[in-house]
Formats: structure tokens, C-alpha cells, sequence
């Protein structure tokens, strides 16, 4: 029941605040805030019940009552839909995460909205609460509908507070998201019924279809339709194009909600999804995905390079980030897994950032082109300090999460695909280019003696810190994530295993 | 009464001609006023038909259904008058060419 | 006393933080206590740590805490205190807080003053987990962690876009080393199991063979490393731009620490390279090419630090000569001695620029010995070792690796005879230096005298090398670590053909820019001479290759791109589409006869095919 309150909780808030409105102005900006910590706090009150030997338990994938925490109440019977939630160490990190980066959304957007706020927080926590759905649902009906559940609010976050282009921008997001996600339900649809076929019985249910896997040829065109609504979602190339212009357009919530966690449900649905439901299919399609990976990763670099709008650029540094999520799944073993999943929560942290920072100088300077900044540091000190943090994060300086998740990503690819490794170890160079010369020219370089802009203030510093310290946390004692992760991992990969064992480097020396 | 019956092919073919007009009229007219009266004419060579229909079979239906065509092209009339006053404020004619607003 | 080892670090990193938390707001006085003290205090428990280590002279592992464990892959925040890392420490912290100190009064009119000490403790912190590491993941962040505070320290006078460029391009080419280095790493930890430097060699000593293709292709990418940090050929296009930062980052970062992290690191995995012969050659060529390269460039520089900097890249490729003969210790001497000298030299150029305007120009100078003499002496000291005239601690560790390279079976006499024309360019630049600005013509006035926080760093950097040679200090701890060399020495001829080669530079020197004697202007001027000089000035032209090869190809590419083509594919649907309603709107023509004429043909259509007529 706990899952169902959390997922109640932030759609109850977000009622409250649009209604809120109408009392005062700034009432709903509070209301999503103490929301927020409330599910945030009520989800780790419950979690401190349970002991880590509890998690360290590897679970039974297929085995509903071996997990964290499992809900179940019947739906649509007649069709084996069911209402099913369920928790095991990577949701439950997952859900940290989504909390804790809805806090850093609503304080980044605390004063840029100044229209329909109550309908804005709204929107805000129920895309929240549909994210934290695709997170917990294990019936493949219901992920289906939180999936779309949490793109709505979203698209009327990006069509109504948007910026100067925000019709396109929207549309484009919703059209990309929306057709992919339509392949994922034709997908869902045609497992469904061919597990009806199979065995008599239908059922959504995660659990049933991992236990009764399809084969054949109509397998991997399955596995393709599961696989292309998460990768438009990741976002992953060729199908990246809507990212950077919805990315722009959002509002700052918007964009830190964006890159923060809507482009990790697509990671995590790879994970969940993807390669359990199809070993087979995901192992053959391996060299592609990977290959993927690596031209994202370097397409993405070599394209923020070439952009003069600040959120543009850093949308592109998404791309080149998420690659290695990519290729970290793929590359299916222990330390590539761990390192995606690293990688998720610390691109979480580090490109939700630099979008605030973005947004902080959209609200100050009213404009996002880089040419026209220039020596900011002067102005804003403090700013400067903080997106110079972040921009070493972002390209991966040891000792902060970002690295660790590279890192082994990269290490893990290296024993399965050596020359891919090389290639994508090529984004650590080109990741070092755009991101200091992002700081060139914004922060660095000859100051507008005339310009007067106020330096970060409390609140800012406030949500900065959070992120700043989890960053160092991330890249310095990330034990913790690796052994509430690791469970998981072990169990999809003994599941897997024996189909995709990662085998010594061969091929690299005669 | 069963002097000169008129053949039912006969009526049928009248009632094709008359449809042929109608439906030529209502193609090719551009007024408005000839477009509803080729629009009855239609209307009115069905209803022969189904006159015919219900004299060759014996049965009332046919005369039913004259009942019904009337009353529908009572109403379409009104209607299509309606139309007529309205257009001709609107466009200053009754050239249905004019009123093309809804070109794509 | 050993248990004291993690605080040497942690002084320097906590000062950085409260320096980076207070953002400028304490007072100056307060910020050099901080930033110059935590330093030494770092450098008082090393010298404490030290000695408890020698009395015993037995490794000493620390693991802090666990990092990240996942399977066999195990690395830890753990630091190995052995002879090696103690040398390095000791020189980190020993000329760090000289260089801090000198900092204080060097840097007091800037505006930025506690920001200067905030980045220079984080090197410190990093250079000292460098050396500290126990795993090469450790070492690595160490690495990465000192190309930061150069970057930062680099482009430390932001607001000149220059500077901006220079930093960039001191952490972009490193990078491209450190990217290999990477590579080195998951090919080690994917054949070794293991990243832990001491457990990785044994394994490597059991598994690989000498001469098996895999640790050659493993030495190989960390050599890529360590050119990369080092400024060795063929990524040392980066050192001479970075002097663009303040002159103490050069006389610690680009001279005395930072740059000499290549060395370290092959010499802390040469258990590896010496599995690895083919990779030690390339060591030592590599060194030995960097070395005469830039020791030619620094012959027709003009600019004092960037002297300075092509003769720190010439110095370092000695010391890669000695790595790649097998001669560890003396290029970890030679490490040690350069750190004083360079240190040196580069301090009292500081003071010199300081003294005169921020003037570079070095023949915009002359005549300074009477005018600054702490600093001529001070000058005169380090040219001299670094030139190696005899009984200076250059000398020492310089001969030191001539002789052993010339013991290598095979190519040694050649290594031998390229390492002594390096000498002698060496000795040349050194004193055209000494003799161009601190002789002739007085051209302009100084308009202050260092003070006493700058004149005592020079004094004892000063000391340390002329002496630090004879003492031969760090030889002791190296000992347990590196294989002993062989202990015969050469003929007296050889020895003699080494002594006097600096001293032969000298004299040309003399002869050239003081007498005027020798006069080479003809030769300059001709027309070979000019093309050779151009070549030379541009450091071999290796800028304009790479600027030609990568720099510009690759913004060309992100201007190309970055309209983003993918989209065209989607653009393309969207066209189609837009086509196709462009299309049928034609036939919404807004006339009723249109409509009802197709609505009729439409009928008659549908009809005919009921009736089976088509």
C-alpha cells in the first residue's frame, strides 16, 4: 500500500495546489515543495524499517514476494490486467532520485513562473507521480498507462510555460514519444497475446511473461518495438532529434525534470524490459545498440560543440551522456550494469544542474545565446564556482559520480567489445571540449563592466549544495548505490546469464 | 380499374429521366434556387417509383413512403430556403461558386 | 607516526575548501596563514611520516575507505607509502611550500588572492593522492585532479580570452593522453583481474611473459599518459601556452610537480615496462627526441617563461631517457634535482617579471645582476645546474642517466651522444638566459626588490641546488624499490666527454652573447638559417600540425553539424506528409456542384463494383 500512497500522495498534491491558486498566487509553489519532502520523507521513513540485509537479498525476479515491497489488486480481471506494483533496489534508488530531483524542480522554477502556478505545480507533481509509476508498475498494461500518464502533464508543461518556440518543441516531443509509445503498446499487445496462445491464460502481469518467454523471429520485432519507445525516451541516437528542442523550450522545472529523470525511464525500462523479457534478441541486437551508444555518444559532443543556446548545448551533452547508458546495458555484465545505473542517477544530478543554471541566467539575462555572455564569473561568483562544478562533472573528472559511472561502464564494455571501448573512451576527450568551452563562454572572458546581475542567493545555493554534495558522494563513496542496485542486477543477470556471458577480450590480439 | 395499365418499366424509365435531370440540374446549375428545385425533382422521381413500386405490388408501402418524401421535402425546403435568404445576405448572389468558403 | 599519513592531504584540502566556502570574503593576512601553512604543515608531518619510515624501510598500506566493489573490480581510497612515494611527497610538500610561500607576497595585488590559494591547495591535495595511491584508479583521479587545478590555474586571469585558450588547451591535450591511460587501465584490470599497483604487478609477472605482445600494448598506452601529463612528443604543444598563469603555478605545476607525473608513473609500473622492452625503447626515444626538440626551440625563444618551459619539456625527456634505459633511480634524481632548480629559476623569473612591468621580453631586459642581485645569484644558481656544470645537484643526476643510457646493450653510445648535444643546447640557452638578462645594457628599471617571503624561498631553493647532488638525498629510500643498476663505470674518457660538454656550452654562450665574439648573425641571417630558426621558434611547428589536423577539421565538423541533419530525415516526414495535405486540400474546392458530382461518380463507382461490373 505504501507504493499506491506514494503515487497518491503527489497526484492528491497536485489537486490541491491547482486549487490552491485561487487563495494566493505563490500558495501551490509550497504546496508541490511540502508535498514532495512529505513523499519523500514518508517513503524513507517506511524504507528505514527495513534492513539492508533485506535488500542485499537477490530476489526472484520471477517471484513477486521476494521483492522490497509488492502490491497487487485486481483491475480488469477478464484480461489478466492487474493493478501491480512492485520495489526491488533499482526502483527503490530510482524513486529516490525522482523525489529528490522533483524538490530541486519545483525550487528551480520558484520564481520564473508567474502565470497559472497552481495549474504549473500540478502539472509538475503529476508528472512526478507518473514517473514514479513507470518505476514501480511490473503489469505491463499499467507501466503502459503511467507512461503516458506521465507525458501529458509534461507536454502542457512545455506547450504553456514554454519559450519563444514551445508550439514546435512540444508537438515534436509529444509526436516522438507518442508514436514510439504506441510500437511499445502494439509490442505489449502482440506478447500478450501470444502467451494467451502459449499457455491459455492472459496476462499482463511482468512476472507471468518473464516466465514464459516468446521465441522466434516475431521475438525480435517485440524486442524492437519495446526497444525503440526507449530509446527515443534515453534519448538515444538517430531518434534524439526532440530532446534538444524540448529541452530549450521547457521551462527551467521542465528541463530539470526532463534530463533529471523522464530520459531515465528509458534507461530503466531497458534494463527492466528489454533485455529480460528478450535475452536472445537483446544479445543478437547488441552490436547495433552498442553501436548506437558510441554514435550518440560522440554525435551528441561533437554537436553541443557547435551550439551557441546554453540549454541547447547542455541538452546535447545528454545525448553524449546517456550513450553510455546505452552501451553499459548492452554490454550486460556486472560492472557495465552498475555503471549505468550510475550513470543514471549522476547525469540525474549533474545535467539537472547545469539546466538551472541555465535557467538562472535565462531569468537574470533574458537571453540563453552564449555570445552575448561572457566574463560572468565577475558578476556572479558564486554561480561561476557552481557551473564550473558541474561542467567538470559533466566531463568527468574522478572523485564525482559521473566518472564512476563512465568509468565502469567502460571497463565492463572493454572485456566485451574492446574497440568499442576505445571508441567511446574518445567521448571523454570531446566531453572535456564542449564542456570547458561552455564555461569560456559564459563565465570566462572580458566582463560587461555595466551589467549588474544578483549572484546566487540562499535557495539557490541551497539546491545546489544538495546536488553538489551528492555528486561528490556519488563519485567518492558510491558503495551504498552499487549494493542496493547489486542484487538486482545479480538476479537479471543469473536469469540472463547464461546467455550473454561476458566473455574474456577476444579478437584484440592474434 | 383494369383498363390501360401503364406498364411498370415505363414508369420506371420516367422515373430514371426525371432522376437524370435532377441530378444533371444539381451538377451543373449554379443557382441556388435551380439547385433546390433539381434537388425536388430528385426527391419527386423516387417518389414515382415507389408509387409504382406499391401499385405493382399491391401493397400501401409505396403510398407510405410518397407520405414520407413529401414531408422530408417539405422540411428540406424550408430548410433549403432558409439557406437560400441567408446566402444571398451573406454573398450578395445566389452563385453557389461564390460561396466557396470552405476551400481548402 | 606512520598512521599520521592521510592528514598530509588533508591540510591542503581543507584549507581549499574553507578558502572556496568564504569566497574571498576573509582577510589576506588570514588567507596566506591558511594556504601557505596548511602546506607546511603537510610538509612538517611528511618529513615526521619519513622518518618513521625509514627506520624501518618497510612499505606501509592504508586503505581509508572501500570505493567501489563490484565482483573483482576493487579499487579503494587506500595509499602505499614507499620509498618512491615518500621522494615525491617530500618534493611536493618541501618546494610546494616554498612556492606558497613565495605565493603570498608574489600574488598580494590581486583581487582574487584567496582564490589563487584555494586552487593551489587543491593541486597540492591532488598531486599528493597522486603519489599517494595505492591503485591506479586512485592515481587516476589524482591525475585527472592535477589537470583541474592546472586548467583552473592556468586560465587563473579568466578575463584574458587567451588565457582561456591556453588553459583549455593544457586540459583538452592532457586529456588526450589521459584517455589512453584509460584505455591502459581496462585493458590492465581486464587481464590482470586487479588495479592495485602492488598485487597488479605480481599478477603481471606471473601471466605475461617478457616480450608478450600484451603488456607492451598495456605500457604502451600509459606511456600515452604520461607524454600527455609530461609534455613529451608528441602532446607537449600544451606546456608552453600554459605559462600564460601566474609565474609560481609555472615554478610548481609546469616544472616542478605536476609535470613530472609521467615519470612517476612509469616508474611506479615498471614492473610492467620492464616486461616490456619494446615499450622501454620507445620510453627513451621518445624522451630523447623531446629533449633535443625543445631544448633547439628554447635556443631562439624570446619570451623568459617560455624558455623556461621548452627547457622543463627537455629536462623531463631526460628523464624518460633514464626510464627507458632502466636507469629508475637516477631519473627519479634527476626528478628531484629539476624540481629545486626549475623551481628555482622559474621563482626568479617570477621575480623578475614582478620587479619589471610584467615584462616576458627577455632582450627588453639586460643588466639586472646589480640591480636585482638576490635574484641574479639566485638565477645564476639554477642555470647553472640546469646547464650541469660540474659539483651543482644538475650535474649529479644528469650524469648520473648519460652514463647508464650508455651502458645500454645496442643503442646506448647513440642515446649517449644525443643526450650530450642535448646537454650542450642545454648549457647555451641557459646562459644566453642568464647573460641577456642579467648583463649587458641596463634597458629598464626595476621599480621594487623582492621581498622577504620571496628572497627566502629563492635562498633556500638556492641551497638545495647546489647541495641537493652531493647528498645524493633521495637515493636512499629508492633503493628498496627499483631493481639496482650494475655497478661498473665507464672509462675515465667518457666521464670526461660528459663533465666537459656543459662547459663547452658555456663558453659558447660567452662568446656569442656577452663578448660578442663569435658572432652568428650571418649565419642567423642566411637564408637556411632564418627557415631553421622559424622552425625552431614554432617548436618544431608542431601547433600549426595539429591546429592544421585536428583543431580545425573538428570545428569545422561541429559547424557542419550543427544544424543537426538527423532532423532532415524527420523534416522529410513531415514534408511528405504537409505534400499529401497539400494534395487533397485541393479537392476541397468549396464548391457544392464539385462535391456533388464526385459524390455521384463516387455512387456509381461503389455501385458498378457491387454489381460485380469491374
Amino acid at each position: 500500500m505504501v507504493l499506491v500512497n506514494l503515487i497518491l500522495i503527489l497526484l492528491a498534491g497536485g489537486v490541491i495546489a491547482w486549487l490552491a491558486e485561487r487563495q494566493h498566487p505563490l500558495l501551490p509553489r509550497w504546496i508541490a515543495l511540502i508535498t514532495i519532502l512529505f513523499d519523500l520523507g514518508y517513503f524513507l521513513t517506511y524504507m528505514s524499517d527495513l534492513s539492508w540485509s533485506q535488500i542485499a537479498i537477490v530476489p526472484n525476479p520471477t517471484d513477486a514476494t521476494t521483492w522490497l515491497l509488492h502490491y497487487k489488486a485486481e483491475w480488469i480481471p477478464r484480461f489478466g490486467i492487474s493493478f501491480e506494483l512492485a520495489m526491488d533496489g533499482l526502483s527503490l534508488l530510482m524513486v529516490i532520485l525522482t523525489l529528490v530531483l522533483g524538490a530541486v524542480a519545483v525550487s528551480s522554477s520558484w520564481t520564473d513562473i508567474k502565470q497559472r502556478t497552481g495549474f504549473f505545480e500540478a502539472n509538475l507533481l503529476w508528472t512526478l507521480a507518473g514517473v514514479l509509476g513507470v518505476f514501480l508498475a511490473l503489469d505491463l498494461f499499467l507501466f503502459f498507462l503511467f507512461w503516458e500518464v506521465m507525458l501529458v502533464p509534461m507536454y502542457l508543461m512545455i506547450a504553456i510555460w514554454g519559450h519563444e518556440g514551445r508550439g514546435y518543441a512540444s508537438m515534436k516531443f509529444f509526436i516522438f514519444t507518442q508514436v514510439s509509445g504506441l510500437m511499445m503498446l502494439l509490442a505489449i499487445l502482440v506478447l500478450v497475446m501470444l502467451n494467451h496462445s502459449n499457455t491459455g491464460v492472459y496476462s499482463f502481469s511482468y512476472f507471468e511473461l518473464l516466465d514464459h518467454k516468446v521465441g522466434g523471429d516475431i521475438a525480435f520485432y517485440l524486442m524492437l518495438g519495446f526497444f525503440v519507445a526507449f530509446l527515443v525516451k534515453l534519448p538515444g541516437f538517430p531518434v534524439h532529434t526532440w530532446l534538444p528542442d524540448a529541452h530549450t523550450q521547457a521551462p527551467t522545472a521542465g528541463s530539470v525534470i526532463l534530463a533529471g529523470i523522464l530520459l531515465k525511464t528509458g534507461a530503466y525500462g531497458l534494463i527492466r524490459f528489454v533485455v529480460p523479457l528478450f535475452p536472445n534478441e537483446a544479445l543478437a541486437f547488441s552490436p547495433i545498440a552498442m553501436g548506437l551508444g558510441v554514435a550518440g555518444i560522440i554525435y551528441g559532443a561533437v554537436l553541443a560543440l557547435g551550439q551557441d543556446d546554453f540549454k541547447r548545448l547542455v541538452a546535447y551533452s545528454s545525448v553524449s551522456h546517456m550513450g553510455f547508458v546505452l552501451l553499459g546495458v548492452f554490454a550486460w555484465n556486472a560492472l557495465a550494469l552498475q555503471g549505468a545505473v550510475m550513470q543514471m542517477i549522476a547525469h540525474g544530478f549533474s545535467t539537472a544542474a547545469l539546466f538551472m543554471i541555465a535557467g538562472s541566467l535565462q531569468e537574470r539575462m533574458h537571453t540563453r545565446d552564449m555570445s552575448k555572455m561572457g566574463g560572468l564569473w565577475q558578476n556572479m561568483p558564486r554561480m561561476g564556482a557552481v557551473a564550473m562544478f558541474f561542467a567538470l562533472a559533466s566531463l568527468g573528472l574522478p572523485g564525482l559520480g559521473n566518472f564512476v559511472a563512465e568509468f565502469m561502464v567502460l571497463v565492463g564494455l572493454f572485456a566485451v567489445a574492446p574497440w568499442i571501448a576505445a571508441v567511446a573512451a574518445l567521448g571523454l576527450i570531446v566531453a572535456a571540449i564542449y564542456s570547458l568551452m561552455m564555461m569560456q563562454r559564459a563565465f570566462q572572458g572580458k566582463p560587461d563592466e555595466g551589467r549588474r546581475l544578483p549572484d546566487y542567493g540562499l535557495r539557490e545555493m541551497l539546491t545546489m549544495t544538495v546536488m553538489i554534495v551528492g555528486l561528490i558522494w556519488l563519485g567518492l563513496y558510491p558503495q551504498p548505490v552499487l549494493d542496493t542496485a547489486q542484487p538486482v542486477l545479480d538476479s537479471l543477470m543469473q536469469m540472463v546469464g547464461s546467455v550473454a556471458e561476458p566473455t574474456k577480450v577476444a579478437g584484440l590480439m592474434p | 380499374m383494369d383498363g390501360v395499365s401503364i406498364p411498370l418499366d415505363h414508369v420506371l424509365l420516367l422515373a430514371s429521366l426525371l432522376f437524370i435531370c435532377g441530378l444533371l440540374g444539381l451538377m451543373m446549375r449554379r443557382n441556388v434556387i435551380f439547385i433546390l428545385i433539381s434537388l425536388e425533382v430528385m426527391l419527386n422521381s423516387s417518389a414515382v417509383a415507389f408509387v409504382a413500386a406499391g401499385a405493382r405490388w399491391g401493397q400501401a408501402d409505396g403510398q407510405v413512403i410518397f407520405m414520407l418524401i413529401l414531408a422530408v421535402a417539405a422540411a428540406e425546403v424550408a430548410v433549403g430556403l432558409g439557406l437560400v435568404i441567408q446566402i444571398q445576405r451573406r454573398f450578395k448572389s445566389l452563385d453557389m461558386d461564390d460561396a466557396d468558403r470552405l476551400r481548402g | 607516526m606512520l598512521k599520521l599519513l592521510p592528514l598530509i592531504p588533508l591540510f591542503p584540502l581543507v584549507s581549499s575548501v574553507l578558502l572556496m566556502v568564504t569566497t574571498g570574503k576573509m582577510p589576506k593576512r588570514l588567507v596566506a596563514i591558511l594556504g601557505a601553512g596548511s602546506v607546511g604543515l603537510s610538509a612538517i608531518t611528511t618529513l615526521l611520516v619519513g622518518l618513521a619510515f625509514m627506520e624501518t624501510g618497510q612499505p606501509h598500506h592504508q586503505v581509508l575507505w572501500t570505493w567501489m566493489h563490484v565482483g573483482a573490480f576493487s579499487p579503494d581510497i587506500a595509499f602505499y607509502l614507499d620509498g618512491l612515494t615518500l621522494v615525491m611527497m617530500s618534493v611536493i610538500t618541501g618546494v610546494g611550500f616554498l612556492i606558497h610561500l613565495f605565493s603570498t607576497e608574489f600574488m598580494e595585488e590581486d583581487v582574487s588572492y584567496s582564490r589563487y590559494f584555494a586552487y593551489l591547495n587543491m593541486f597540492v591535495f591532488a598531486m599528493l593522492i597522486l603519489v599517494m595511491a595505492d591503485n591506479l584508479l586512485l592515481l587516476y583521479l589524482g591525475w585527472e585532479g592535477v589537470g583541474v587545478c592546472s586548467y583552473l590555474l592556468v586560465g587563473f586571469w579568466y578575463q584574458n580570452p587567451d588565457n582561456g585558450l591556453a588553459a583549455r588547451k593544457a586540459f583538452v591535450v592532457t586529456r588526450v593522453g589521459d584517455t589512453a591511460m584509460a584505455l591502459g587501465l581496462f585493458l590492465l584490470f581486464t587481464e590482470l583481474g586487479t588495479l592495485d599497483i602492488q598485487p597488479m604487478a605480481a599478477a603481471a609477472n606471473s601471466q605475461w611473459q617478457v616480450g608478450d605482445t600484451l603488456p607492451v600494448l598495456a605500457c604502451l598506452l600509459l606511456l600515452g599518459g604520461a607524454v600527455g601529463k609530461s609534455a613529451q612528443l608528441p602532446l607537449h604543444t600544451w606546456l608552453p601556452d600554459a605559462m600564460a598563469g601566474p609565474t609560481p603555478v609555472s615554478a610548481l605545476i609546469h616544472a616542478a610537480t605536476m609535470v613530472t607525473a609521467g615519470v612517476y608513473l612509469i616508474a611506479r609500473t615498471h614492473e610492467l615496462f620492464l616486461l616490456a622492452p619494446p615499450a622501454m625503447l620507445a620510453v627513451a626515444l621518445v624522451g630523447l627526441i623531446t629533449s633535443l626538440m625543445a631544448a633547439s626551440t628554447a635556443l631562439v625563444q624570446h619570451d623568459i617563461k617560455r624558455i623556461l618551459a621548452y627547457s622543463t619539456i627537455s629536462q623531463i625527456g631526460y628523464m624518460f631517457l633514464a626510464l627507458g634505459v632502466g636507469a629508475w633511480t637516477a631519473g627519479i634524481f634527476h626528478l628531484v634535482t629539476h624540481a629545486f632548480f626549475k623551481a628555482l629559476l622559474f621563482l626568479a623569473a617570477g621575480a623578475v617579471i614582478h620587479c619589471l612591468h610584467h615584462e616576458h621580453n627577455i632582450f627588453k631586459m639586460g643588466g639586472l645582476r646589480t640591480r636585482l642581485p638576490v635574484v641574479f645569484w639566485s638565477f645564476l644558481i639554477g642555470s647553472a645546474a640546469l646547464a650541469a656544470l660540474p659539483l651543482t645537484s644538475g650535474f649529479f643526476s644528469k650524469d648520473m642517466i648519460l652514463l647508464q643510457a650508455y651502458e645500454l646493450p645496442g643503442a646506448g653510445p647513440w642515446l649517449w651522444a644525443g643526450g650530450l648535444l642535448g646537454a650542450l643546447l642545454t648549457a647555451i640557452y641557459s646562459f644566453r638566459l642568464v647573460f641577456v638578462v642579467f648583463f649587458g645594457k641596463t634597458q629598464m628599471e626595476p621599480d621594487k626588490q623582492p621581498g622577504s617571503r620571496m628572497a627566502v624561498p629563492l635562498l633556500l631553493l638556492c641551497i638545495l641546488s647546489l647541495v641537493g647532488g652531493f647528498f645524493a638525498l633521495p637515493l636512499v629510500p629508492l633503493e628498496s624499490v627499483f631493481p639496482s643498476a650494475s655497478e661498473h663505470h665507464p672509462s675515465h674518457l667518457i666521464e670526461g666527454i660528459s663533465m666537459a660538454i656543459p662547459l663547452i656550452g658555456l663558453a659558447i654562450a660567452y662568446f656569442i652573447y656577452l663578448s660578442g665574439q663569435l658572432n652568428v648573425d650571418n649565419l642567423v641571417n642566411s637564408a637556411p638559417g632564418q627557415m631553421l630558426k622559424k622552425f625552431w621558434f614554432s617548436g618544431w611547428a608542431m601547433d600549426w600540425v595539429y591546429d592544421r589536423l585536428w583543431v580545425r577539421p573538428y570545428k569545422g565538423l561541429a559547424t557542419m553539424l550543427r544544424g543537426e541533419w538527423v532532423d532532415v530525415i524527420y523534416n522529410s516526414i513531415v514534408k511528405v506528409c504537409q505534400q499529401l495535405f497539400v494534395g487533397l486540400s485541393h479537392t476541397q474546392t468549396g464548391r457544392l456542384r464539385w462535391y456533388a458530382t464526385s459524390m455521384v461518380f463516387g455512387v456509381i463507382v461503389v455501385i458498378a463494383l457491387l454489381l460485380g461490373v469491374v
